[in-house]
């Protein structure tokens, strides 16, 4: 394609990209060098039904001046991403100072709130995407030789946990695993102990939300696989039965190698799609245990008092950087992929 | 003619005797548009606030739990997501930190004459709310229960401990206690509750610096502690409203949650007979302390700032109309404390009273407590699940709160 072309061709979506993606990330990243402006406080006398006492409050006309002055609010440079809810650089110095061992040093810095939330994030996307791909890939396989007649029903079933709302979906399982729940009630009974419960260990949590994850993701490589198989040239394989090469042998030497470039893609967007995994923490009640960066920025945007616009977008941009970090070497990949095809 | 001249003249009188100040019912123009907490007494309220509005206005009400973490955003936007909010002295303080909500003087002259003067909530001289309930989180208990295994009625955490320690032991039920322990806001206000029973100050006197890791901070986490361990294995996921739960399916002998929970603990839904087994009881104190380890609330109404004076003035008629309402508090005395002028207390309404004759600490009002509130909600956690020592945890929590309170500028 001549560039010219390809420049009109590009256009529209480039211009939409810079617009809903470019600019957005621009604008949180420059609210993310500022924290609030500072808050006046005076004091007052406040009564209420038990009685009258001294107390402070914000000066809301002083620090609504200090507001339309600096609408940003303070400057703070990188302070926020340094700060102990973010990278923590200090914490970090002096873990590093006064521990007197790695596993003590591992402590206290998983112990800080980002490097907590980083660790559940890459285990549960680590934990979550091969399973899918093996498993979509079977699942693919399984249905693609069912005959006609049952293939629409089972195609439709396999693909609900995709359809069902994330939050929706988890707040099922959460009351199906709770203690007097179908699911709760039958590990119980299975492993002969009154007290066991899924959602009051950190260990049991995780490996809950790592299960829903897969039963949430495994349609989609469902899908793309499925689309995938009807592509595969009945040729070789015709050829390759004629030879007398078993079933796991065909599949192995045929099909495999035609839908590699397909689970690259799978993989890439499975990685991105775990690594900003935050309903099912919501629906199982698991902030206490599990928290994700993407919970996080709901904290911060949540919060009991007031939004932490800084903080979220400073989160928001270690996310962004986290992506590209576990994107790049699939990227690389694809992208040698591609040379060696032309 | 002559009857018509009696009837405006009766009606007349009749207007007189409110001189100076008008009906707030029956609203005919502007839009009403409330936020609120979801709880039953609250429910009850809102139909009083609806019955007040009559059928004419535009009356719309959303109850959600997640009223505190919704109220700010939702009230900066101009114009205002909500034109009034139902606010405790806990979420009142976000709102006036930005100038959320407006003085009600005006309004309170005109329509409120009908008040108790300590309905009134005055900061810096100015009316920002109307209360109309008092409420606060105490010891509720299974009278049967307790007879049978012969323990008195507790006072004091350490006997709500030694209780269930012992209801347990004789095998009456797994997990005896409860409590709101769920991470987040609960669970925040459980450590609240205790650090005041203890005697604690949040704050270093006179500064936003935070001041829990000490000596009572431990001893609180260390009873809460123990109450967890008597408490059902998921109580990091049970709130207010999944206690009253395990009550009613029977499950649970002691639980302090707020009193409130009358309205539908003691509902003519659910088991009749745990019903009638249910006694409500003081807040205990704790570590020898001489307060009771809970906070004092009340619940009032307050109106947006960022909203047309129309519809401020059509939300607080419907809504002060159902906050001076004698028939409201009468007819549920033990939906909750009312704080509405000639009412009688019900039965439930000893906790309460209790609480605030013997001095208890009202849920304090600094303009950084949320963010301390906040921090307590999340860094507790791993304290009580046995990961991590009282001192670090609380360590923690002044860590957290550091950061965020520099964040918004209090530090």
């Amino acid at each position: 394609m001549p560039h010219k072309t390809f420049f009109w061709f590009i256009l529209p979506t480039g211009l939409a990209m810079i617009l809903f993606i470019g600019l957005p990330i621009v604008s949180s990243f420059f609210q993310s060098l500022h924290i609030e402006t500072e808050q006046i406080l005076m004091e007052v006398e406040n009564c209420d039904p038990f009685g009258c006492k001294t107390n402070v409050r914000v000066d809301v006309e002083a620090t609504e001046k200090l507001r339309q002055e600096n609408p940003l609010g303070r400057f703070n440079g990188f302070g926020t991403y340094t700060d102990r809810n973010h990278l923590a650089f200090d914490e970090i110095g002096e873990a590093w100072n006064t521990s007197s061992s790695m596993i003590e040093f591992k402590d206290i810095v998983l112990n800080l709130p980002f490097y907590k939330a980083l660790l559940f994030t890459l285990t549960f996307c680590f934990a979550v995407t091969p399973p899918v791909i093996i498993l979509g890939f079977i699942v693919a396989l399984s249905v693609n030789t069912l005959s006609k007649i049952i293939k629409g029903f089972i195609v439709f079933g396999t693909i609900l946990p995709m359809i069902v709302t994330p939050l929706i979906g988890s707040l099922v399982l959460f009351w199906m695993i709770d203690s007097q729940g179908i699911i709760g009630a039958s590990i119980q009974i299975l492993f002969d102990d009154p007290n066991l419960s899924l959602k009051a260990s950190s260990n049991l949590t995780w490996i809950t939300l790592i299960i829903y994850g897969i039963w949430h993701n495994t349609p989609f490589a469902f899908v793309v696989f499925y689309a995938a198989l009807q592509t595969v040239p009945q040729d070789p394989i015709e050829a390759a039965y004629i030879d007398g090469a078993s079933r796991y042998q065909r599949v192995r030497y045929i099909v495999i190698p035609h839908l590699y470039p397909v689970a690259t893609f799978i993989m890439l967007i499975c990685l991105m799609d775990n690594f900003r995994v935050f309903e099912p923490i919501i629906g199982f009640s698991a902030e206490g245990v599990a928290q994700s960066l993407s919970w996080m920025i709901y904290q911060d945007l949540r919060n009991e008092n007031k939004m932490l616009f800084g903080s979220a977008g400073a989160t928001s941009m270690l996310t962004i950087i986290g992506i590209a970090f576990l994107l790049t070497p699939v990227l690389i990949r694809t992208w040698k992929e591609f040379r060696t095809e032309r | 003619m002559k009857k018509l001249i009696i009837a405006l003249l009766i009606s007349f009188a009749s207007t007189s005797v409110f001189a100076g100040s008008h009906s707030p019912c029956g609203v005919t123009s502007g839009s009403i548009n409330i936020l609120a907490n979801e709880f039953t007494t609250y429910r009850i309220f809102m139909d009083e606030v609806k019955s007040c509005a009559g059928p004419d206005a535009d009356f719309n009400v959303t109850h959600s739990v997640d009223h505190n973490k919704l109220q700010v955003a939702a009230l900066s936007a101009n114009p205002a997501e909500f034109s009034a909010k139902l606010v405790t002295n806990g979420s009142i303080t976000p709102l006036m930190n930005d100038g959320l909500i407006r003085p009600l003087d005006d309004l309170v002259a005109k329509y409120g004459s009908n008040l108790n003067d300590n309905q009134k909530i005055t900061i810096d001289g100015k009316i920002y709310a109307v209360a109309f309930m008092a409420n606060a989180q105490h010891l509720w208990y299974r009278e049967s229960i307790l007879n049978d295994l012969g323990i008195a009625v507790p006072s004091t955490y350490e006997e709500v401990i030694a209780a269930a320690e012992k209801i347990k032991a004789a095998g009456v039920m797994e997990n005896p206690y409860a409590g709101a322990f769920k991470s987040g806001w609960n669970l925040g206000q459980e450590f609240v509750n205790m650090y005041l029973g203890h005697g604690g100050e949040f704050f270093k006197s006179g500064s936003a610096q935070p001041n829990v890791n000490n000596e009572k901070g431990v001893a609180a986490l260390n009873v809460i502690k123990k109450l967890t361990e008597l408490s059902n294995p998921d109580f990091l996921t049970q709130d207010t409203n999944a206690v009253k739960e395990e009550w009613e399916s029977g499950n649970v002998a002691l639980m302090h949650v707020w009193n409130s929970g009358a309205a539908s603990l003691l509902d003519d839904e659910g088991d009749q007979n745990i019903k009638a087994d249910t006694r409500l009881a003081p807040s205990p104190t704790v570590g020898g302390g001489n307060k009771p380890a809970t906070t004092l609330w009340w619940d009032g109404i307050a109106i947006a700032t960022n909203t047309s004076d129309e519809n401020a003035e059509a939300s607080f008629r419907a809504l002060v109309g159902a906050a001076s309402s004698t028939d409201l508090a009468n007819n549920n005395p033990n939906a909750t404390v009312w704080l509405i002028k000639g009412y009688t207390p019900g039965d439930t309404a000893g906790p309460v009273v209790d609480a605030a004759s013997r001095g208890t600490t009202p849920y304090p009002s600094f303009p950084h407590m949320s963010l301390m509130h906040g921090a307590l909600s999340t860094e507790l956690v791993e304290f009580l699940q046995g990961n991590e020592s009282a001192e670090k945890a609380l360590a923690d929590v002044e860590a957290a709160y550091i950061a965020k309170a520099t964040e918004q500028g209090f530090l």
